[in-house]
């Protein structure tokens, strides 16, 4: 509290952004499994995925307060453009990439007119409803997509023409994590820019911006349809490292699982939906090995624990936690 | 000299059969400072926000200076120099008090779109927030989060956030609500010392305040304005005694005081 009359506010604004010692711990953790658990390596590329549209979720959930049980939509679309890309003959992964993050990015842009005039309830019943639209779209266009036997004939191309995707997942999680960590780094530029301020205050007071002359649903609009293609990003990582697609890629229980990851971990923290689809993956992975019909059970019992006790999630836990030491003599 | 700042011409706004304006005709001189006074009720925060938009007339006009304003939206009547402050605080909890403020500067600037550049970065408005906040004595807690600010402060930090909006017209819906009566004289200190460019409209019940502060007074009764002129003319004119004055000496109401 003293350095806070010393230093100028462009030092103080400056401090509170810098690379902590815990985010570059994390960043190095993230290369354990190269070392530590070469055999989980698809799981961890799995997971890098999936943190990666928890990260996209956050971006709208977390800073700007938009419940979304559709978010799998933008996944799934993603999915599918590369999957299709891939099949019509263009397995190039990185092109691939882009143009599923553009298709994803312009439907979350002709979406986010419809999402930016509602909030609570409703915003979570048109998300849903958005999701559900597109899955049964999906489903009925099976002579395009497979329909509910899946997109088969997908083969990805070797990454930059050199490192093929191996069996083990070693490719799979370099690339997956490559990518997750290259957005994570834009993800984090945009919440510190005067563009992530005014997402905070919409999330904060979304009715108080207008009389500060904030263009609100514009700035709802923006950011939905970056979260859009992020999470299209995500969703065409999975379609090349698994070679298949199938309907489960935009389906509800997929935007209802990256929610509770999210929370787990904790919103608007980037952070949060790194670490909670983390846990959320490798307790899974680990409760159906011992169980394998009631491990849901255990999630249940997980979510329950960690919301009543961690309201903000694990992160929240854990800075609660460090303040409080750091606050101790 | 007798430069239009802000006017509204026949306003006209009903809630079914509750009438909260009705023709309502002002019109404040550029740099002079105004009160609104009227019972509860009378319709006095409604006017505020058919002026700022955050309600639609049924009928009537409302320019600022020259320019017509009534097909505006909220936010850009803002930008065109139209700013208000709320009766019950409305700020951002979370955010420090340099940030709320920055943010309004931003996207006063037009920067708040600029998702590339680090905030740091933006030296020309962290300077402005900060000045903005130091001419309101909130400069030593500008890095505390709104909501562990005193109340007094909150107060100011809702002046602060129309401040950085650089307005030419400024509203504020009862800026001393709620705050103790000495802290509530300071507060009003610091609006006349307001630059002259900014013409101020504000709402207060405190008398003394009213006649100290303003330099002319609007005086609303049933949504209709009953009468308008100086603090002086006002506190002879027999009707305003009948309606409002003449119910208590000093301070007639004070509502929601905690």
């Amino acid at each position: 509290m003293a350095t806070e009359a010393i230093a100028g506010p462009q030092d103080y604004l400056r401090d509170q952004i810098r690379w902590r010692w815990g985010e570059i711990l994390f960043w190095f953790a993230t290369l354990l499994p190269f070392v530590l658990a070469p055999s989980y390596l698809v799981l961890a590329s799995q997971i890098a995925i999936t943190a990666l549209f928890a990260l996209s979720l956050d971006l709208i959930l977390g800073f700007c307060g938009i419940v979304s049980l559709g978010h799998a939509a933008y996944f799934g679309l993603g999915s599918y453009t590369a999957g299709l890309l891939s099949k019509w003959g263009w397995g190039e992964p990185l092109s691939g990439l882009l143009i599923a993050a553009l298709a994803a990015g312009l439907f979350g842009y002709l979406t986010s007119f419809i999402v930016a005039r509602f909030r609570h309830l409703a915003l979570i019943m048109i998300t849903l409803g958005l999701g559900l639209l597109l899955q049964e779209a999906a489903n009925s266009a099976s002579w395009l997509t497979g329909g509910s036997d899946g997109l088969q004939g997908i083969h990805t191309w070797p990454l930059l023409a050199r490192f093929k995707f191996d069996l083990y997942g070693y490719t799979a999680y370099s690339y997956a994590l490559a990518v997750l960590f290259v957005v994570f780094l834009g993800a984090r530029r945009l919440i510190h820019s005067p563009f992530g301020l005014a997402l905070r205050g919409i999330r904060e007071n979304g009715q108080r911006m207008p009389a500060i002359g904030a263009p609100t649903h514009s700035h709802i609009r923006t950011i939905y349809t970056i979260a859009a293609a992020v999470a299209g990003l995500a969703g065409a990582l999975l379609a090349q490292t698994t070679e298949t697609v199938s309907l489960e890629a935009l389906g509800f229980q997929r935007s209802a699982d990256v929610l509770v990851m999210l929370i787990l971990g904790g919103t608007g923290r980037l952070y949060g939906g790194l670490i909670g689809a983390a846990v959320y993956m490798i307790a899974r992975d680990q409760f159906s090995g011992l169980n394998p019909q009631y491990w849901y059970f255990w999630i249940g019992l997980l979510l329950i624990a960690v919301v009543t006790l961690l309201p903000n999630g694990i992160l929240g836990g854990l800075s609660l936690l460090t303040r409080r030491r750091k606050a101790a003599p | 000299m007798s430069e239009t700042a802000l006017a509204a011409r026949g306003l006209h706004k009903s809630f079914g059969s509750l009438v909260v304006a009705s023709d309502i005709n002002i019109e404040l001189p550029a740099g002079v400072r105004y009160a609104l006074i009227g019972p509860n009720g009378a319709g006095k925060t409604s006017l505020i926000n058919l002026v700022t938009g955050m309600l639609q007339p049924d009928a009537g006009q409302i320019l600022l200076g020259d320019n017509d304003i009534t097909a505006l939206s909220p936010e850009l009547r803002v930008q065109r120099g139209l700013a208000r402050t709320f009766q019950i605080n409305s700020l951002f909890p979370h955010l420090t008090a340099l940030e709320s403020v920055m943010l309004a500067v931003c996207e006063r600037r037009g920067v708040a779109r600029t998702w590339w550049r680090r905030l740091p970065a933006y030296r020309h408005e962290i300077d402005e927030a900060y000045d903005i906040l130091g001419a309101l004595a909130l400069a030593s807690v500008c890095h505390r989060p709104t909501r562990e600010l005193a109340y007094g402060q909150q107060r100011l930090l809702e002046i602060a956030l129309a401040l950085a909006m650089r307005p030419k017209v400024l509203l504020l819906d009862e800026p001393a609500a709620g705050v103790p009566r000495d802290e509530s004289r300071e507060l009003f200190a610091a609006i006349a010392g307001l630059s002259r460019d900014i013409t101020v409209l504000f709402i207060e019940h405190d008398m003394e305040l009213v006649f100290r502060f303003a330099s002319r007074v609007i005086v609303l009764v049933g949504g209709r304005v009953m009468v308008e002129g100086t603090p002086q003319e006002i506190a002879a004119d027999a009707r305003v005694r009948a309606v409002y004055l003449g119910k208590a000496t000093g301070r007639p109401e004070r509502p929601r005081d905690d």
